[in-house]
C-alpha cells in the first residue's frame, strides 16, 4: 500500500459509510428500555459509595465507607441490625431492599469534584447503581448532586455543611441528612452569648472557599443578633499550613473572640497556632479571650490535641448520645472495627437506611417516587432525635448538638463534651431564604 | 488523501476505525463475568479519552515540536471549560457556540501568556506558565468566586436565561446537544453475554478529536511544523540565519492553547461541571505524562498516553480489596491472602504507584514512549518476514 489511488466513485462510496456509522447512535437516540435509569432486574439492587480514599478528607472517607459496609450487612439482615430495630419505619425486614440483595460499589472522589464526578458516572455507566452517597466536602456533593439530577439517580449526600447544597444548588434528586453552616450559627450563638456574654468583638479567619464563606456568613449573623460586634473577617488560602501571620493582628484589633471558620487540616493547624500564641491567656476588654470552632469533629479535635480544651463548637452527631439509635449504632460499629464511628459515618449509615426505607416504602426504585416518599417524611430513632426531611429543600430538620473540648478526656476518643442539645425548631428556617431551585425529579431513561 | 500523504492518510484512517470500534473494541469482557471489571466501553471513560486525546494531541504541537515544555496548560482547558458553561446558561444548551467560544477565549488568553512566558525558554519558560497556571487555579478557586463559582463550580440550572433556547417550565434542565441531538442518549446493543454502549455524546467527540488529529497532521507535515522543529533544533543557529523564532513559537502555543480548549469545552459538553479542579497544576503535569508516556513529538503517542492514563485513573483505581479476594478465591487461604497483599498496594488508591512504574519502565526503556514500544514489536516481526524490504531500500519510516 504506497500509493493510494483516489476515485470519485471511491471517495464517494467512502464518505457514504462513514457518514452511516455516524448516523446509528442518532437513529436509535433515546431508547426507553427500562422506566427509569439503571433499573435493577436480577435479584441484586447496586449502591454506588462514592468516598474520598485520597486526598485530605481520607480519614472521614474511610470511616464513612466502613459505615456503608456496615449499613449494606444490616440491611441484607447481617449483624445485630443497628439501627433498624431503632427506626420508626419498619419497611425494612433485612431482607435486602424489596426483597433484592444489597450490592454495592465503591469509588474515590479525590475531594476534586471532577474526580468525583467522574467515579460517579462510571458507578451509574458501567456498575448499574440506582444511588450514589457519600461524599466530605461540599464542593464535590454539589457536583455529583447536579450529576445525578441529570442522570437521574437519588443522590445521599454525605459529610457536606454549605448552605449550599441544599440552598441554591438544591436539586430534586438530591438529599442531605447532615445539618449545615445556618444551623450550626443559629445552635451556637445563643450558648456562645450565655457562655461568653452579649458585648464581643469577634475576629473571623475564614477559610478562601464556598464553604468558609457560608459558615462565616452564617455565624455572624447569628452572633451579631445577640449583640456581638464583628471586628473583621480575614480570608486564609486554603492550602495554607501555619496561620501565625494571621494569628498576630488578632490581638491589635482589639478583639476577644476569634472564630476560626476552617474545616480539617486547616482547623488542626488554625487552633495550634492560635494556642501556641497565648490568645487564650490573653484578658482583653477586661474580659478572657475565646476562641470558636463552628463545626467541629471527632478526627479534627484528634489532631488538635489538648488544644481543643474548653472550645465550642457545633456537631451533626456524636456518639456518646444516649439515645437508643445512636447506642445502637456504636455498639453494632464498635463490634465490627474496634472504636466508635466518627459523625461523618453516622451520616452516611442513616443516609442509606433512610433511602432503602423510602425504596420500600414506595415499593418502587424509580427516583420520582424515593424522593415522593422522602420528601416531607418525619422519623425518629437514627440518633438525632424526632427529624423531618423537608420537601421544600431536601435538607433533614432536627436537633442540633452544641459540643465543647473535654478538659479531662479518658480516651483518645472521647474528646468532646455535649454542651446543649439545640431543639430542631431553634435552627429552622424559612426554604427560600438561601435561592436556588429544586426542579423537578428526573427519572432519567 | 485529503492533502496527506499515504501514510499519514492510512494512520488517519486506522485511528478512524479504532474510534469508530471503540464501543466494540474496550468492552472485549462479557458482563458479569470476573474480568468484565477491566471493560472501559462506557461512555463517560470514551469521552474522556478522547477529550484528553485532543488535549494532548495540542500539548503535542507545542512540547513535541518545539520543545517548550509548558506546565500550565491545564489552565487553558479550565478557562475553555468556563467559557462553555457560561455560553450554556447564558446562550444555548447546543454545545456549538459554548465551543466556538471555549476556542476562542482559550486562544486570546494563550495569546496573552504566550506573549509573556515566550520571553524565556527552557525551565525559565516552564515556571513562568506554571505560575500563571497556579494564579489562574487560584483566583477561579476564591477571588472569583461570582464567576467561576468557586469550589463548588458551574452546572446548569434550572433558572439560567438560556436565552437562545424555548422555555422550559417542567423544572428539568435541559441536557446538551446538537441540534436537538442529546449527548447523553445512547443505544446499547446486546449481543449475547456483550453489551455495547453506543453514545452520541462519544461520537461527536470522536469525530472532534479525528478532525483535530487531521490539523495536527497536516502541521506536523507543513513549513510551519518544520520551522517548529527548526526551533527545537538549534534556535541559535535559526537566530543567526536571521530568522525570528518568536512568532513560530507563539503561534504554536496559541494552536495549542485553543486545542486545550477545545477540549475544555467539549469536556462541559459531555459532562455539565465547570471546576477550578481541572486548572490545578497536577492536571497540567498529567498531561506532559500524557504525552511523554505516549511518545513526544509522534502524531498518535500522546492520544495512546492519554488513553492509558485515563484507563488506570478510572479502571485500576475501582479494583479494591473485596474484587481481589473474590478473584483468588479459587486459591488455598494463605496463599490467596498473600497474593492480596503483593497485589493490594498496586491497585485502589494505589493505581499512582502503578502509573509511576509504567512511567518510569517507558522512559527508561522506551524513551520514545509506547510508540517506539510499538515500533519495535513491528520492526521484529518485519525482520523475520520481509528481508528483500531492506536490501530493496524499501524500509517503511516509523509513523513519526
Amino acid at each position: 500500500m504506497s500509493k493510494t489511488t483516489l476515485t470519485r466513485r471511491g471517495v464517494l462510496s467512502r464518505g457514504a459509510v462513514a457518514g452511516a456509522g455516524l448516523a446509528v447512535p442518532t437513529i436509535f437516540t433515546g431508547s426507553s428500555v427500562a422506566g427509569f435509569t439503571n433499573e435493577p432486574t436480577g435479584g441484586a439492587v447496586t449502591l454506588g459509595f462514592n468516598v474520598p480514599q485520597t486526598g485530605p478528607y481520607a480519614d472521614e472517607g474511610a470511616d464513612e465507607l466502613r459505615a456503608f459496609e456496615l449499613a449494606v450487612e444490616h440491611l441484607n439482615g447481617g449483624g445485630d441490625g443497628g439501627m433498624m430495630s431503632t427506626f420508626s419505619s419498619n419497611a425494612l425486614e433485612g431482607t435486602g431492599i424489596l426483597g433484592k440483595k444489597v450490592e454495592y460499589v465503591t469509588g474515590d472522589t479525590q475531594t476534586k469534584s471532577d474526580a468525583a464526578r467522574a467515579s460517579a458516572r462510571s458507578m451509574i455507566e458501567k456498575d448499574g447503581a440506582v444511588m450514589i452517597s457519600g461524599g466530605s466536602s461540599s464542593g464535590v456533593a454539589v457536583a455529583v448532586q447536579a450529576l445525578c439530577q441529570e442522570a437521574g439517580v437519588i443522590f445521599m449526600a454525605g459529610l457536606t455543611h454549605s448552605n449550599d447544597t441544599t440552598g441554591k444548588d438544591k436539586k430534586a434528586n438530591g438529599f442531605r441528612h447532615f445539618f449545615n453552616s445556618y444551623m450550626s450559627g443559629a445552635a451556637l450563638a445563643p450558648i456562645l452569648g450565655a457562655n461568653y456574654g452579649n458585648d464581643r468583638k469577634a475576629y473571623h479567619l475564614t477559610a478562601d472557599y464556598n464553604w468558609g464563606y457560608t459558615t462565616e456568613e452564617a455565624v455572624r449573623t447569628s452572633t451579631e443578633a445577640i449583640g456581638w460586634e464583628t471586628v473583621a473577617a480575614v480570608k486564609t488560602p486554603l492550602t495554607q499550613t501555619d496561620f501565625s501571620s494571621y494569628i498576630a493582628p488578632v490581638l491589635q484589633s482589639g478583639a476577644d473572640v476569634l472564630v476560626l471558620n476552617h474545616y480539617g487540616g486547616n482547623m488542626v493547624n488554625s487552633l495550634t497556632n492560635a494556642v501556641q500564641f497565648g490568645l487564650r491567656d490573653k484578658i482583653v476588654n477586661g474580659k478572657q479571650f475565646e476562641i470558636v470552632v463552628p463545626l467541629y469533629s471527632r478526627l479534627m479535635a484528634k489532631g488538635a490535641g489538648a488544644n481543643v480544651k474548653g472550645i465550642f463548637g457545633s456537631t451533626n452527631w456524636h456518639w456518646s448520645l444516649t439515645d437508643a439509635g445512636s447506642q445502637a449504632f456504636v455498639k453494632s460499629f464498635g463490634t465490627k472495627y474496634g472504636f466508635p464511628p466518627s459523625q461523618a459515618a453516622h451520616t452516611c449509615y442513616v443516609q442509606t437506611l433512610l433511602y432503602a426505607d423510602a425504596v420500600a416504602r414506595a415499593g418502587s426504585f424509580n427516583p420520582c417516587a424515593v424522593a415522593e416518599a422522602l420528601e416531607g417524611f418525619e422519623f425518629d430513632g437514627m440518633g438525632n432525635g424526632p427529624t423531618l426531611y423537608r420537601a421544600e429543600d431536601h435538607q433533614c430538620f432536627k436537633d442540633v448538638l452544641v459540643v465543647k473540648g473535654k478538659e479531662n478526656p479518658t480516651s483518645e476518643f472521647d474528646l468532646l463534651e455535649i454542651v446543649e442539645v439545640t431543639p430542631a425548631a431553634q435552627v429552622t428556617y424559612d426554604a427560600s431564604i438561601f435561592g436556588g431551585d429544586l426542579g423537578s425529579c428526573n427519572p432519567g431513561a | 488523501m485529503f492533502g496527506l500523504n499515504p501514510k499519514d492518510a492510512r494512520l488517519l484512517i486506522i485511528v478512524a476505525i479504532m474510534v469508530v470500534a471503540a464501543p466494540v473494541l474496550l468492552n472485549p469482557f462479557p458482563e458479569g463475568s470476573n474480568l468484565a471489571q477491566f471493560n472501559a466501553g462506557y461512555p463517560d471513560l470514551m469521552q474522556r479519552f478522547v477529550i484528553f486525546g485532543i488535549f494532548a494531541i495540542g500539548f503535542n504541537i507545542l512540547f513535541g515540536l518545539t520543545g517548550y515544555l509548558s506546565f500550565g496548560h491545564a489552565a487553558f482547558l479550565g478557562i475553555g471549560s468556563y467559557a462553555a458553561i457560561w455560553m450554556m446558561k447564558l446562550l444555548t444548551m447546543n454545545i456549538i457556540p459554548g465551543i466556538i467560544v471555549s476556542v476562542i477565549v482559550a486562544g486570546v488568553f494563550s495569546l496573552a501568556v504566550g506573549w509573556i512566558s515566550l520571553r524565556r525558554s527552557g525551565i525559565y519558560f516552564s515556571i513562568l506558565t506554571l505560575a500563571f497556571a497556579q494564579m489562574c487555579y487560584s483566583l477561579a478557586y476564591s477571588v472569583l468566586t461570582p464567576i467561576t463559582g468557586g469550589e463548588t463550580g458551574l452546572q446548569p440550572k434550572v433558572n439560567d436565561p438560556r436565552i437562545l433556547d424555548a422555555a422550559t417550565n417542567d423544572g428539568v434542565v435541559p441536557k446538551t446537544n446538537l441540534f436537538g441531538l442529546e449527548m447523553t442518549s445512547s443505544t446499547e446493543i446486546v449481543m449475547g453475554g456483550w453489551v455495547f454502549t453506543l453514545n452520541a455524546g462519544y461520537y461527536v467527540a470522536a469525530l472532534v478529536m479525528l478532525i483535530s488529529f487531521y490539523i495536527s497532521i497536516r502541521i506536523f507535515r507543513s513549513p510551519f511544523g518544520v520551522m517548529l522543529r527548526a526551533v527545537k533544533s538549534n534556535q541559535q543557529r535559526m537566530n543567526y540565519t536571521g530568522l525570528n523564532p518568536k512568532p513560530y513559537t507563539l503561534a504554536a502555543f496559541v494552536i495549542s492553547g485553543m486545542y486545550a480548549g477545545l477540549a475544555g469545552g467539549l469536556m462541559v459538553a459531555m459532562d455539565t461541571q465547570a471546576g477550578a479542579d481541572r486548572m490545578f497544576w497536577t492536571a497540567s503535569g498529567e498531561v506532559v505524562l500524557m504525552t511523554i508516556l505516549g511518545g513526544v513529538g509522534t502524531l498518535i503517542g500522546p492520544v495512546l498516553g492519554a488513553g492509558a492514563i485515563k484507563y488506570m485513573e478510572n479502571i485500576l483505581s475501582k479494583i479494591n480489596k473485596d474484587i481481589l479476594h473474590q478473584w483468588f478465591a479459587l486459591l488455598p487461604d494463605g496463599l490467596e491472602d498473600v497474593i492480596v497483599a503483593l497485589i493490594y498496594p498496586f491497585v485502589g488508591k494505589g493505581w499512582h504507584l502503578t502509573l509511576g512504574l509504567l512511567f518510569m519502565l517507558v522512559v527508561i526503556f522506551l524513551p520514545g514512549g509506547l510508540v517506539e514500544g510499538g515500533q519495535r514489536i513491528a520492526a521484529l516481526f518485519k525482520r523475520k518476514r520481509k528481508p528483500e524490504d531492506a536490501r530493496s531500500g524499501k524500509s517503511t519510516e516509523p509513523a513519526e
